[in-house]
Parts: structure tokens; sequence; C-alpha cells
């Protein structure tokens, strides 16, 4: 079964990319889309039964090189079933969705084809990802990771005759070159430490990567956290976190489902699940932890504020989904992997859904995108605005504070604020997210006031003209709407629940549920003796942590391999001494609330900007404008990097072009071949003279030259 | 005891017989009537030869007290000798009769230089080595100068044939200088005066005396100025002999005498050959640009390959040596296809040369035209075909051997190389509309060409086992 998951899809891509010809364009359509279906069932089966365990599935030998042994092989655990069913689902949402989306594209003329192309790049997108998230060793997971930034490059480029298109898909493409070079660095390291690519082999060797130093840049590092920091750098391209963030945006350029399915809900959050399947090695990797943290803090704040002041309607939801999956690694990184896998799932359903909304605003509106030409489409377009306003809903959090009746993102994103609360100890990361689950609610709302509300704006023909879209890019919308309604407090216990359940949904021993159950209780404990007392927290702490200690080294005696221990078992890992989800669990009451809070002022404030007083923004903006022209411009991002990195690299390339090509490699070739040669033929020509005389002096001269040069060279010497 | 050493020389025996009762019985018969047969029959004979030594021959027998040596290394030369022989009597008939040229002395002379050969590459001794070189060399002079009419003919004969007596001079000094100071003539005694390492210096002036003679023969630069006037010169089907059997003799005999005399001081005389092989190489290549005649063209394209065929020689070793014969099997094998086509050159029935003349000749003859492209990019050292593995041979034998720099001025100088091959190709393919050439009448041209052409492709699967062949004989001769 896990076998026809992985590859129904590429054998779809490869007929209705070679063979769309034979048996036609909607026939490439329908088979993609429908094999797309027949895998997400399958995928469901494969979720709903999976008891938990790890299972391994070798599919085929690929590498074995030396003591490189690398075969294809797909790896079922929880995180693995998640992942296959939020890849899948979202995939065949979106194939079906493109049915309508891509039925008449003005980007081409009469006699063109390119819907089977694009259902083709669509499969095999979702093939390269289940090749990345069922991977059971690192090469092969590059495979799938490089597989999908092609598929990416594709898409982003797909309408290929815009220049703008074009440079976006190049653009996406370098950027994550730049990630790619930090995850092969990491790989290489693992490779040259442990010996082995295995993820099992890898995790196993973790504790002994703690206590290992490696030499790097001339520096010497521990080689725990070098190698989870290497790896995150491949996560931080991937993920679009900051610094590597700047493609994200640009790949707008491609259709909308390819956003909804690539750039929202599943490549994007590769890094997120590289993150939390490296669990093992990143619980010995503290400072590379604490990095995670910081770098997805700063990211969700920053894509919030820029998020703010777009006009676009695709980039607002691209900067969202930037600083969503800051929330992500935020989560990741102090701990809580199951928060974070959570978060993962259910902002695959309400951002696709956002995104497939906004497709469908788009479509209705002609290919218009700018938010200042929208206005009072609620009616127009009735079912799209449900489906925006379920979406909304689900990403700015709304639901009951205090109990775990909420929309998806309210559940999720409350666990990752309460986790940030609990790992950081109340710091910068915290505050951070709850200012941005503010901007949040700021911008979603902007965006829906925008588009749906007020007076209709722009291009009065254009409005005169919307009108809902097809029933198959409506019915996703409604599939995806069920999910962001349903999906966190369905599965909210399974992810954040308590412990037994986690560990329990993602196939953790129980031994280490005692050792954490009974802190757990002491956390318990110190919380009703008084709020504020650390010393009461710190003392239990130090407590289970022992304890904690003691339970590794007793399942230590116990392993198999007595080099190294054996791999943890379970999905993901969580040291012993980490109890970050406990504590987040018994955060103060006020720390529960506060996203709600965010949530609810966002809104009041968009409310009365967008609704009540539609002059305020323009106000606001002049008169802090260099702070709006800040946020406009995105920090100046794409300047700085301009500036610093690819005005050099073009004036080294063109150095190089017209200097080292030009002038040195093609100069001396042609001064050879047209300058030099020419003349020694000639030269050779008039030697040969015809005159015997001349030959015979040459032969002399020649003896003499002989006669020397062995005098001079020879082994007499 | 005469008599086993009678045995083991006994087809050079049969050859020099059968060449003066054939003398004998044309003088007093029919004379040239009888040409046409006499080639073919030379050329039979010169075959089963050929297949008597190679099938035959087994083990290393010395006879005359060390003056005359049946190895591996000999019979490899000699099956090489008498088939590129043969092969080049036979696809010469044609181009003789019609232009009347059909003496009966030509293929007797052709006899007697392989006898002459054969002894050259068997040779113990300076002496038999002498022997045997001017057997070889006064019946090419005769060729050379075979159309007594026509001045160019005698011309080159005559010019071979005075700086052939300078060179033979220059070979004999050489021969009485090794002999003073080794006080014998014979192979063995003088590697055994020569020692491991340091030789004295007047052996060495010999040694570099008689390379000089040597090098005349194979034409390697400096002493390679005949060259390109007596190919043109000389009838064609001369010529397509000059340029095989007798380079491939010259060059079994400087490995036999550098290896069976000089074995032990091989980084003297590496030096020497290094040297005469990058000069080779280049002025091989870079002259060849200039030319207009064919004919001359491949004259300075022999010369590069014999710098190829030397480099593997330079190396000392025996892979050296392997590579060496690899080389000259593969470059024999070419140029009898790439004389079988010029052979087949002509337009109103007068024989041209000229390379303008091939203009759109594969529009006419595309079966020809591709046949004679894979040649000439085998000559070129173009992968994947056979011409590149041969100069892998001796590229890899001279890395190997510590003469990176020459391996990397062979490359150099063979990428210098390739714009004259290719520029045939390009006249023959996409050159100006002009006056094409005839058909020709001569189908065994025609089969030789195709069949060369062929092996260059399909020899790419295991060069038809002469690397094992090579490589033995190599191990007979370096020890």
């Amino acid at each position: 079964m896990e076998q026809i998951i992985l590859f129904a899809p590429l054998v779809g891509a490869i007929i209705a990319g070679f063979g769309w010809r034979i048996i036609g364009e909607t026939a490439a359509q329908w088979l993609t889309t429908g094999i797309l279906f027949l895998v997400c069932a399958l995928s469901w089966a494969v979720f709903l039964g999976h008891d938990g365990t790890t299972q391994h599935i070798e599919v085929m030998r690929w590498i074995q090189s030396g003591t490189l042994d690398t075969s294809w092989g797909i790896r079922v655990d929880r995180l693995t079933a998640i992942m296959l069913i939020v890849v899948t689902t979202v995939s065949a949402l979106v194939h079906l969705y493109s049915l309508g989306y891509m039925a008449h594209d003005e980007n081409w003329g009469e006699g063109e084809s390119y819907k089977a192309r694009f259902f083709a790049y669509l499969s095999f997108f979702t093939f390269a990802m289940l090749m990345l998230v069922t991977a059971d060793n690192l090469v092969q997971m590059f495979f799938g990771w490089e597989g999908v930034g092609v598929a990416s490059y594709l898409l982003i480029g797909f309408y290929y005759k815009k220049p703008s298109a074009n440079a976006a898909a190049i653009k996406a493409f370098v950027v994550n070159r730049v990630g790619d070079f930090g995850f092969a660095l990491g790989i290489f390291g693992l490779f040259y430490l442990v010996d082995s690519i295995m993820m099992d082999d890898i995790f196993a060797a973790a504790p002994m990567l703690a206590e290992t130093q490696l030499t790097f840049l001339w520096t010497e590092w521990n080689a725990a956290n070098l190698l989870a920091f290497l790896l995150f750098v491949g996560a931080m391209g991937k993920s679009a976190q900051l610094f590597l963030h700047t493609w994200l945006p640009d790949a707008m350029e491609g259709p909308t489902p390819v956003s909804a399915l690539i750039h929202a809900a599943t490549m994007v959050t590769a890094g997120v699940f590289l993150v939390c399947r490296m669990s093992p090695l990143m619980e010995y990797a503290p400072e590379a932890k604490m990095f995670v943290v910081y770098i997805g803090a700063v990211t969700a704040f920053f894509a919030a504020t820029v998020g703010l002041v777009q006009n676009d309607i695709k980039r607002v939801i691209a900067y969202s989904t930037c600083s969503q999956l800051g929330y992500m690694f935020v989560a990741a990184g102090v701990g809580v992997y199951s928060v974070a896998m959570f978060h993962l799932f259910t902002h695959a359903f309400f951002k696709a859904m956002l995104f497939l909304g906004a497709g469908s605003v788009i479509h209705a509106m002609h290919h218009e995108q700018d938010m200042r030409n929208y206005g009072a489409l609620r009616k127009k377009i009735p079912y799209t605005f449900w489906a925006m306003m379920i979406g909304t809903l689900a990403i700015t959090g709304v639901g009951i504070p205090l109990t775990t009746i909420g929309f998806a993102g309210f559940l999720s994103k409350d666990a990752i604020i309460e986790s940030a609360y609990a790992g950081t100890a109340g710091g910068f990361a915290f505050w951070a997210l709850v200012v941005a689950a503010l901007f949040t609610s700021f911008y979603s709302w902007r965006l829906m006031f925008m588009t749906f509300y007020g007076k209709a704006r722009g291009d009065k023909h254009t409005h005169e003209h919307a009108h809902e879209s097809p029933m198959v890019m409506l019915v996703p919308l409604g599939v995806l709407a069920l999910g962001a309604i349903f999906s966190g407090m369905v599965w909210y216990g399974s992810f954040f629940g308590d412990h037994n359940q986690v560990n329990k949904f993602f196939g953790i021993p129980a031994h280490h549920a005692e050792a954490a159950d009974g802190h757990g209780e002491a956390a318990k404990d110190g919380e009703t003796a008084t709020h504020g007392d650390t010393a009461a927290a710190t003392e239990s702490h130090g407590e289970t942590a022992g304890h904690g200690t003691e339970t590794a080294a007793h399942g230590a005696d116990e392993g198999h391999a007595p080099a190294m221990g054996a791999a943890p078992e379970g999905a993901i890992y969580m040291a012993a001494d980490n109890h970050v989800m406990d504590e987040a669990h018994h955060a103060p009451k006020w720390v529960k609330v506060s996203p709600f809070v965010a949530m609810v002022t966002g809104f009041g404030i968009a409310f009365w900007f967008y609704i009540l007083n539609p002059a305020m923004p323009g106000r606001v903006a002049e008169a802090n404008r260099p702070l709006y022209l800040f946020l406009l411009n995105k920090w100046y991002f794409d300047e700085i990097y301009d500036f610093i990195f690819v005005r050099p690299a073009q004036a080294v390339g063109r150095f190089f072009w017209k200097r080292g090509d030009g002038r040195v490699i093609d100069g001396t070739i042609n001064g050879i071949a047209m300058g030099a040669v020419p003349w020694f033929t000639r030269l050779a020509g008039r030697a040969q003279s015809g005159y015997i005389f001349t030959y015979a002096f040459a032969m002399v001269i020649g003896i003499v030259i002989l006669v020397t040069w062995m005098v001079m060279t020879g082994g007499a010497q | 005891m005469i008599q086993a050493d009678l045995n083991i020389i006994l087809p050079e025996i049969v050859l020099a017989l059968y060449a003066m009762g054939a003398l004998v019985a044309a003088v007093y018969t029919g004379k040239d009537r009888f040409a046409g047969a006499l080639i073919w029959l030379t050329a039979g004979l010169m075959a089963v030869l050929a297949a008597w030594i190679g099938i035959t021959g087994e083990g290393t027998n010395v006879a005359f007290g060390g003056m005359f040596h049946d190895d591996g290394f000999a019979r490899f030369a000699k099956v090489a000798i008498l088939l590129s022989g043969a092969a080049v009597l036979v696809m010469g008939q044609d181009f003789m009769a019609k232009r009347d040229m059909m003496k009966f002395e030509y293929p007797i002379l052709v006899a007697l230089s392989a006898v002459g050969m054969m002894m050259m590459v068997s040779a113990g001794d300076l002496m038999a080595l002498y022997m045997g070189l001017e057997l070889q060399s006064l019946s090419l002079y005769v060729v050379a100068a075979m159309r007594r009419d026509s001045v160019r003919s005698t011309e080159a004969g005559l010019k071979y044939f005075v700086l052939g007596a300078l060179s033979s001079g220059l070979l004999l000094y050489g021969a009485s200088l090794v002999y003073g100071y080794a006080g014998t003539t014979l192979f063995s005694g003088i590697i055994a005066a020569a020692g491991e390492g340091q030789a004295p210096l007047g052996l060495l002036f010999g040694l570099v005396f008689v390379m000089a003679g040597l090098a005349f023969k194979v034409s390697a630069v400096p002493f390679h100025m005949w060259t390109p006037d007596v190919y043109e010169g000389s009838p064609t089907p001369v010529t397509a002999f000059f340029a095989t059997a007798p380079k491939m003799a010259a060059m079994g005999l400087l490995a036999r005498v550098l290896h069976d005399a000089f074995g032990g001081v091989s980084a003297d005389w590496g030096q020497v050959l290094a040297l005469l092989s990058l000069l080779s190489m280049f002025l091989g290549a870079v002259a060849a640009i200039g030319q207009t005649n064919i004919k001359r063209l491949m004259a300075y394209s022999s010369i590069a390959h014999m710098g190829y065929a030397l480099m593997g020689l330079a190396a000392g070793t025996a892979f050296g040596v392997q590579a060496m014969l690899v080389y000259m099997a593969i470059y024999v094998t070419m140029n009898v296809g790439t004389f079988a086509f010029i052979l087949s050159m002509e337009r109103d029935g007068q024989p041209v040369t000229d390379i303008a003349s091939l203009n759109q000749y594969a529009k006419a003859f595309p079966g020809r035209a591709l046949a004679m492209l894979v040649l000439l990019f085998s000559l070129a050292g173009v992968p994947p075909l056979v011409g590149f593995f041969g100069k892998l041979y001796v590229l890899r034998a001279a890395y190997e051997a510590g003469l990176a720099w020459l391996a990397v001025a062979g490359v150099i100088a063979s990428v210098i190389g390739a714009f004259y091959y290719l520029r045939i190709v390009y006249f023959m393919y996409f050159g100006e509309e002009g006056e094409t050439l005839d058909r020709g009448t001569a189908p065994v041209s025609l089969v030789f060409l195709m069949a060369s052409a062929v092996i260059m492709v399909v020899g790419v699967v295991n060069l038809f086992g002469i690397e094992t062949a090579a490589q033995a004989a190599a191990a007979a001769l370096v020890n």
C-alpha cells in the first residue's frame, strides 16, 4: 500500500507529462486527479490504521559504495503518516481545484497546451514530497528535498513567458540552494561522524555526537549542535525563515493552486518536518534549539509586520504563511515537536483553503490581485466568502478560551504560545508570538474587509462580471473548511493532550512516559503552591531530571548495540529532561488567554480601520510614513541582499566572463590558433626548402642537439 | 647446429628465395606481363608467411650465436609488417595498371625490403641490424624512383637515397663507437658493457648516433625533412607502403636496440626519445595545417604519429613497449584505409591529390565519405574510435613513467592536429560546390577503405585482442 502511495503520483506525472498527446489533455488531467484521490484514500487508511510503531519497508537497493549504504526505503511512523495525509489530501484537492482554475488561462494563447504539463508538475511534486516524508535515510530525503525544489521551480515559472515569473523561479531556486548547502553539509557531517545516513543509526548515535567535538571553519564545535544547526539551515531555506525568506513572496508568481499546495501546505513545511524528524538529534543540541526558537520567533514577528501593509491578496497570505512557519519552528525549538506537527497539520488545511479562496476571488475578478480594487464581493461570491471567513476564523484563532473548543488554528496556535511560554520561561519568543498573533488577526481581517466589505473599488466592469467559481473549485474549499473547523478539536488530544495520549499517538515507549508523568505531578504541585515560585519549580525540575537520567541509563543498558545504543523508539523523541509540554499545560491562565486577547484586539483595530473609519489607514500611514515604507518594502531585505550579494556576485561574474573568459581564455586560444600556430606553420613550410643540403644540415644540427640534450638531461647526470 | 639456425630463420629464407626466384623467372619469361600475377603471388606469400609466423611461432629462439632473435616481439612486428605490406601491394595494383607502371620489379623489391624488415626486427647484433636496414633501404630507394620518366619520382628517390646514405653513415659511426667502447657488436655483450644506470659517455655518444640513424627511418623530427618530399614525389602505392611497413619495422628495430642493447640506461635514451617525440608531435601537427596536397599532409601526419609512438618507447617500460606496439598496429591499419582512399581519388582518369578537390565529396559518395570521416576522426584521436585508444595507451605509458609533461604536450599537439584532419571532413561535407571526383573502379581499394573504417568502429570492443598480443610481445622484449 505504501508503495502505491509513493509511486502512483510519479506514474501519473509521467503519463500526463509525456503521454498527453496520446491520451489527450482532458484525460491526463482527470487521470492525475483520480490517482491523487486514490492515493489520498490510501493515506487516510494508513494514518487511521497506524498504531504508532515504526515500520521499515525497503523498496529497492540504491547506492552501495564503501560504508555508504542507501536504499529506497519507506519509514512509516506517526510523523510520516501525518505528512502523508496532509500532502495527499491537499494535493488531491488542489488537483481537483485546478481543473476549474486552469481551464481558461489568459497567459496562454489559442492552441497552446499547458494543462497536462501543469498537472504533470503537480503530480511530480506530490511524488517528490512523498519521497521526502517517507525517507528512512537522509540521502533519500535529500532526493525528495531537491525534487520538490525542482517542482517548485517549474511551477513558479509555469508562466514562463512572464519575465517576473522566471525571475521568481530562479530566485526561489537560488535562495534554496543556500539552505540546501547547509543541509548537504549537515548530511556530510553526519556521515563523517556516524558513518551511516540511516535515520536509525543517526538517532542511536545522537548521545555520542553530543559528546563529540568537531572542527569546522577553524573552530571547535559541539558536533550535535553544529550538525543540528546545519540541518536547520536547510530547513530555513525550504521553510522561508528569516534571512532565507525572500523567495516565498515572489513565489506567488506561480498559479494560485500551486501557492496553496507548495507554498502554503506542504513543501514549505518540509523544514518543520525535518526538525521534528531529527528530534532525537535536536534534543542533544540545546544551542541549536535555541537558535531555532529565535529564528522562528523573529520570522513570525517580521512576516506578520510586513503582512500588515501588503496590498496583493496573495502576498498577504504568503507573509502569513511565513509567519505561521515561524510559529511551528518556535514549537519545535522549545522541544514540543508534537505541537509543531499539530500546527503544521491544521495550518495545511486553513492556509490551503485561504489560498484556494484567494484563487477563487482572483478567478472571479479576472486575475486582479490588488485588494485595493476589491470590495463588496460578499454578495457576488457567497461561497467563496464563507470559505474565506472560515479560513480567517481558523487562522486568527477563534475559539472559547480555556477550553478545547474552537477552530483548528485556535487550538494549535494557543498550544504553541503556551509551549513558547513554558520553553522560554516567558521570554522573547513568547511575546513575539503574542504580538504576531495580534498582527495576524489584523491583516487577516483587513484582507476580509477590503475584499468582501465596503464599497466596490477599481474597475467597474470587472466588478459587474464577478462570478462565483465552478463546482470543482468550490468542493475543495468545502472539504478544507471541514478540516479548518474540526481538525484542531478532533486531534487536540493526540498532539497536545496529556502525556500518555501523545506518547501513544507517536509510539513513544511507556517508561519514558512514566518518568515524565512523575514530573507532571511534581509540576502540578509546584503550580498549586504558588504561581511565581520559581524556586519550587526549579527544585522539582531538578529532581525529575535526575530520575529521567536514571531511566535513560537503564534503557541504554538494555540496548542491543553496545557501542551506540539503540535508536529511541517512536516518531519523535523528547529527552527525559524535556518537560516543556507538561509545563505548557500548566501555564498560567493569563498566558492561555493572551492569544485570544491579541486576536480580539487585532480584529477590533481592523474593524475600526476598514469598516468604521475607512479613511483611518491612510492617515496612520501618512503620520508614520517611514515606518509604513519600511514595512511596505519588506524591511528592505531584497534591497539589502541586492546590495550585499547580488551585485557583488554579478560584478564577479562579469569580471570572469568579460576578463577571465573573454580576454584571457578566448584571447589565448584565439591568439594561439590564429596567430602562433599559423606562424609556426609558415616557418615549417619555409624550412622545407626542397634543397637536399638544407635537409642534411637539419640532420646534423639535430644530432648536435640530441647529444647535447642527452648529456644535459640523461641519466648520466 | 646450422640446421637449427636455418629452421629459425626459415620464413626469411623462404621470402628471400622466392624474391630471387621470381626475379630470375620473370626476367627470362614475360617480364612486365606477369607483374599483376606477381603482385598477387607476393602478397599471398606474405600473408601466408604472416599466418605461419603468427600461428606456429612460440618461445624465444636465438640463432647464429645471438645475431638473430625470434621472439614474441619480433613475431608481432613481422606479422604487422607482412600483412600491411601485402595489403598495400594489393590495393595499389589497380592504380599501377592504370598509369602504366606495372613493373615486375615492384613486388619483388617489396618482398626484398620485407625480408630486410624482418631481419631488422629480429636483429641481435649491430651487424645484423645494419644488414637488414640496408636491404630494406636499398629496395625502398629504388621503389621510390620507380617512375623513371617522372621528375618528381626520381627526385624523391634521389633525395631519399642521399639522405638515407647520410643517416646510414651516422648509424655506422655510432655503431663503431659502440663497438669501440663495448668491444662487441652483440647486443647481449653491449648491455653487459653498458651496465645499469651508468654507461661510459662514449658508448652513449654511439647510442645517440645509432638512434639518429633510426630516427631517420621513422622520420622523427629533426630527421624528417625527406618525408614530405618523398611521400609527394613517389607513386601513391609506394607512398602507402612507405607510410606503413617500414615505419613498423624501424620502430621495432629502435625498440629492440634500445631494450636489448641499452636496457640498463633507459634514463639516458628516454630523454632523447622524449625530445624526439615532442618535436615530432608538434612539427607534424603544425606543419600539416599548411598543406594542400593530401599526400604531403599524410607525410606530416605520419611524422606526428611517430611522435606518439616514440612517446610510448620513451617511457622505457614494458608497458611503454606494449603501448607503442598497439599504437603502431592501429596506425598501420588507419593508414592502409586512408591510402586506399587516396588511391581512389582521381578525376578524368588522372590521380588527384589536392585536398580542395574533395569539396562536396560526401554528396557524390556518401558511403566512402563516411568511411573516410571515421578514419580521419580516428587519426585525430577522437573517442570512441580506435585511434583514441592508441593515444590513450601511449599517454598512459608516458604518464606512468613520470613523463607527465610529455603526455600533456601530446594532448595539446593532438588538439592542434585535429584541425587538419577535420578540415578534410569539412571539405567533404561542407565544401564549396565544384567539380567532383570520379567514381573510380578499384574494388580492392574500396574494400580496404571500408574494412579499415569498420575496424575503427568495431575495434573499440576489445581492439581485436592485439592488446594481449602486444603485452606478450613487450614482455618478451623487456625483462
